[in-house]
């Protein structure tokens, strides 16, 4: 069936049978590889998207679900020459080691920071301990969201 | 006089274009063996090279594991890189250097002393000369062997290296593709295995006619004895026919598991190769023996990511592009196993998830090329089932360690035995002790092998750490070498030293305890190594443990210490946990001294991740079995720390610079686990010898208070 929805502001019509997996759309149709597959089982948190602002394990979110809806992938946020705010914190707190966790990560990050602009430690331990970093860069991300928090309500 | 002793890297590959080139667009490519896994060793080695040649940061490329234009530098492991690699660099970039300033020289008609050079351009009594390294390039003759007999700067005068820079890959990662899961190429197959499930096992019928409906769209299905993948243009076509699979295939002579053999006790009744090592059995009978057990038991690596490689044959030549810890070992590996001429085979490295050791990645490269020689022309991307990286990766050993101390009248340790049983810590194929896995699907499989364990003169792998660092007269290691674990066994970070390191650091805390002293005291005491005993004592310093108190009340302090493989860096770590029904770590100090430290921030970082690793190790994890192998096959069954859980972490290296660079990727994992190990014990009164520290075991613990 056709399914018509956006993703990072642009209209999509895409053609696939509706339990294909969002995952598997982004990247084999739309060649958007910032969303990662980990574990196909919401256990691991790397191929986070937003759905109407709301994050949502890509892995096993079924296509049919999103139709006229909109999805934000990292790649909505900016680029590696144009970083989003989120981006340059945890770029400007080198908040990564291997990096496979973090496209995730920054997406839950969007959406805690979209609904409380000034969260607590505590806030964004909650939005995150539904991610696991494999590395152990958990406390430079902690931070990183902390940076990116006061930049934008610097900015806002 | 003598020739300079060569890095190993130098001698393999001494041809200074092999490390170096100058671009056309005004950058110079340096080339090392070493991949990036997450370490930031690309970003170090440009660091060493900018210092070196006198050339901005920004005007160096690193190109890292290519076997066609790069160096064979095996792999990258043991917290070698900047040592070994990077000591390499250091000296071809100073050896070029030299042999411009020569050229240069030569054009400007005077003596290359006059000559020093500014962001890779040539001064003279600090004015321009019009000269630089891309106008002099084409006259030095890159073919030439290196001598490592140019001079090489002074620690001193290094302006990058010693300074915090940026990862350069982590823009990347943050915001698009950048591993090599990622790369579509036009045209592209998605792969899928069926695993074998032990060595030997049949494959006696598989239905594929119930696959392919389960599937759902094209797929072929390559089949050659035990060995069979699922090939689509859908990836979701693959996935789904392989997870079917499993429901569809019918083995047999599959290798009988007991539940019982994923304990480390169960270690010590197997069929092991034993050695002795160190001092002789003591002629006397002990005066006062103290002795402790302690264990740990199969660990994942448990990378973020399952293992993925893309590979394509075409025109005879075998293209490979993989996340493997060394390409020149991965391409040897697959001509045999393919039987191929090495000369058919490009190995390429592109990122992947972190590896923390030896896991799927050489092993998917294997399944990729045997689909690609199957599927000529095409490239196929294969990757591991997220079930599969966790059934089917190497694990890192279990182990039991024994240590037998007899003591002076003042409690201090006169006479040591460590005894040590653990499977092997590395079969990386390609040592002698390990193969790629899907060989053992083969029609004719290679011969089992022997596993062997790391030499001494690498830092052992059972053995790893198992010399304490304290001044001890006799000191002995009696090692069983496990012959056949339940599972297969290979590197994963640190090797051996954890459970060593465990050992010796909860011994000295009992030990402490018996003497009647305080444990920072008791260690110092019996310590003369300097740069050790400066790091006790700043951890000591910062962690504020002279406010340590009684223990006993849930909550306590910890410290442990050691020298990785007793010649890497330091790391002295105190923790501090609160003890209820589990155990939280809610803080750590760390000082380390890893000599002249090229990138501090990167440096830290890993420290941090290395405690971070180790906190879950020894909290958390364990390797399940069951009759059909490893069990625990998804992070519900296999969870590790997650943002609740982690400790804050105070984390510092000391000022050494005047000391070799120091690999520190392993450092700290071994004195984590014994500082909470000693935090927990502080905390209930009571120690607890085997990991993880789950539940079970502190309620354990308590009942016998
Ligand atoms: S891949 Fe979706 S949660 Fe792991
Ligand atoms: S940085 Fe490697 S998993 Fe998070």
């Amino acid at each position: 069936m056709t399914i018509a929805f956006t993703v990072n502001g642009v209209a999509q019509r895409v053609d696939a049978p509706e339990t294909t997996t969002l995952l598997d759309v982004l990247r084999n149709r739309l060649g958007l590889m910032g969303t990662r597959y980990g574990c196909g089982l919401e256990q691991c948190g790397s191929c986070m998207v937003l759905v109407d602002g709301q994050p949502v394990h890509s892995c096993t979110r079924e296509i049919g679900t999103v139709a006229k809806r909109a999805v934000t992938t990292v790649e909505g946020l900016g680029t590696a020459d144009k970083p989003h705010p989120i981006q340059q914190a945890f770029l400007d707190e080198q908040a990564g080691q291997c990096g496979y966790c973090l496209s995730g990560i920054v997406m839950s990050t969007k959406a805690l920071l979209d609904r409380n602009p000034n969260p607590s430690r505590a806030d964004i331990v909650a939005a995150l301990d539904k991610h696991l970093c494999r590395c152990g860069t958990h406390q430079r991300i902690l931070r990183a969201v902390e940076r990116a928090a006061a930049t934008l309500r610097g900015a806002a | 006089m003598n020739a300079p002793v060569l890095p190993t890297s130098l001698v393999e590959n001494p041809r200074l274009d092999r490390w170096i080139a100058f671009l056309p667009d005004r950058t110079v490519r340096i080339a090392t063996g070493k991949v990036e896994i997450g370490q930031g060793v690309v970003t170090a080695i440009g660091q060493i090279a900018a210092d070196e040649l006198d050339v901005p940061l920004d005007r160096i490329v690193v190109l890292s594991g290519d076997t066609d234009a790069g160096p064979d530098e095996m792999y990258t492991t043991s917290s070698l890189s900047i040592e070994v690699s990077g000591g390499s660099v250091r000296l071809v970039c100073a050896e070029v250097r030299a042999k411009a300033i020569e050229r240069a020289a030569l054009r400007l008609n005077c003596s290359p002393g006059d000559l020093s050079i500014e962001g890779g351009r040539f001064v003279q009594n600090g004015a321009a000369t019009g000269q630089d390294y891309w106008s002099v390039a084409a006259e030095i003759d890159l073919s030439q062997d290196v001598t490592g007999t140019a001079p090489v700067k002074p620690a001193s005068s290094y302006t990058v290296v010693g300074q915090s820079v940026p990862r350069a890959d982590l823009p990347a990662k943050l915001s698009g593709a950048a591993f090599v899961h990622d790369v579509l190429p036009p045209d592209v197959l998605h792969a899928r295995m069926l695993r074998q499930p032990s060595r030997g096992a049949t494959l006696t019928a598989l239905d594929e006619t119930a696959i392919r409906r389960a599937a759902k769209g094209e797929l072929q299905i390559v089949r050659e004895a035990n060995f069979v993948a699922f090939v689509s243009p859908d990836e979701s076509v693959a996935q789904a026919a392989a997870v079917a699979a499993e429901r569809y295939a019918t083995w047999s002579n599959v290798r009988p598991i007991a539940p019982a053999e994923q304990e480390a006790t169960w270690l010590k009744d197997q069929p092991a190769e034993d050695r002795h090592i160190g001092a002789p059995r003591p002629t006397s009978p002990p005066k006062n023996l103290a002795r402790i057990t302690v264990s740990r038991p199969y660990v994942a690596h448990a990378s973020l990511a399952p293992s993925c490689a893309l590979v394509q044959y075409r025109d005879g030549h075998l293209t490979v592009r993989s996340h493997g810890q060394g390409m020149h070992p991965l391409r040897k590996n697959l001509a045999a196993a393919l039987n191929l001429p090495i000369e058919a085979i490009t190995a390429q490295h592109l990122h992947g998830a972190g590896c923390y050791g030896h896991n799927g990645a050489d092993d998917a490269a294997l399944d990729a090329a045997l689909v690609a020689l199957r599927v000529p022309g095409r490239w196929i991307r294969l990757q591991w089932r997220r079930e599969e990286e966790f059934a089917f990766e190497p694990v890192g050993p279990a182990m039991l360690v024994t240590l037998h101390v007899d003591l002076d009248d003042k409690g201090r340790p006169t006479d040591w035995t460590t005894e040590i049983w653990s499977a092997t810590h590395v079969q990386r194929p390609g040592s002698g002790s390990g193969y790629l896995l899907a060989t053992e699907a083969f029609a004719d499989p290679p011969p089992e092998v022997k596993p062997t364990d790391p030499p001494e003169a690498r830092g052992g792998g059972g053995t790893r750490n198992a010399v304490p660092i304290y001044d001890v007269q006799a000191h002995r290691i009696l090692h069983h070498l496990v012959l056949r674990p339940p599972v297969r066994t290979s590197a994963l970070r640190g090797l051996g030293a954890l459970p060593n390191v465990y050992a010796i650091e909860m011994l000295m805390d009992e030990l402490a305890a018996k003497a009647g002293e305080d444990p920072v005291a008791y260690r110092l005491s019996i310590l003369s190594e300097k740069r050790a005993r400066r790091i006790v004592e700043l951890v000591a310093e910062r962690a504020n443990w002279k406010a340590r108190g009684a223990g006993g009340s849930g909550r306590g302090l910890g410290l442990a210490m050691a020298r990785y493989k007793n010649r890497a860096a330091y790391a002295a770590v105190v923790a501090s946990v609160t003890v209820q029904e589990t155990v939280k770590v809610d803080r750590v100090w760390c000082v380390a001294d890893a000599g002249l430290v090229v990138n501090p921030d990167g440096a830290r970082n890993q420290l941090e991740g290395g405690i971070i690793q180790a906190v879950s190790w020894t909290l958390k994890e364990q390797v399940r079995l069951d009759a059909q192998g490893i069990a625990s096959r998804d992070w519900d069954s296999y969870p590790i720390l997650r943002f609740s859980e982690v400790p804050e972490m105070d984390v510092a290296f000391v000022d050494a610079a005047g000391n070799p660079p120091l690999g520190v990727g392993e450092c700290t994992v071994g004195p984590t686990a014994a500082a909470i190990g000693n935090a927990v014990a502080h905390a209930l009164g009571v120690r607890i010898h085997d990991m993880p520290l789950t539940r079970e075991r502190v309620m354990a613990a308590l009942l016998k208070t």
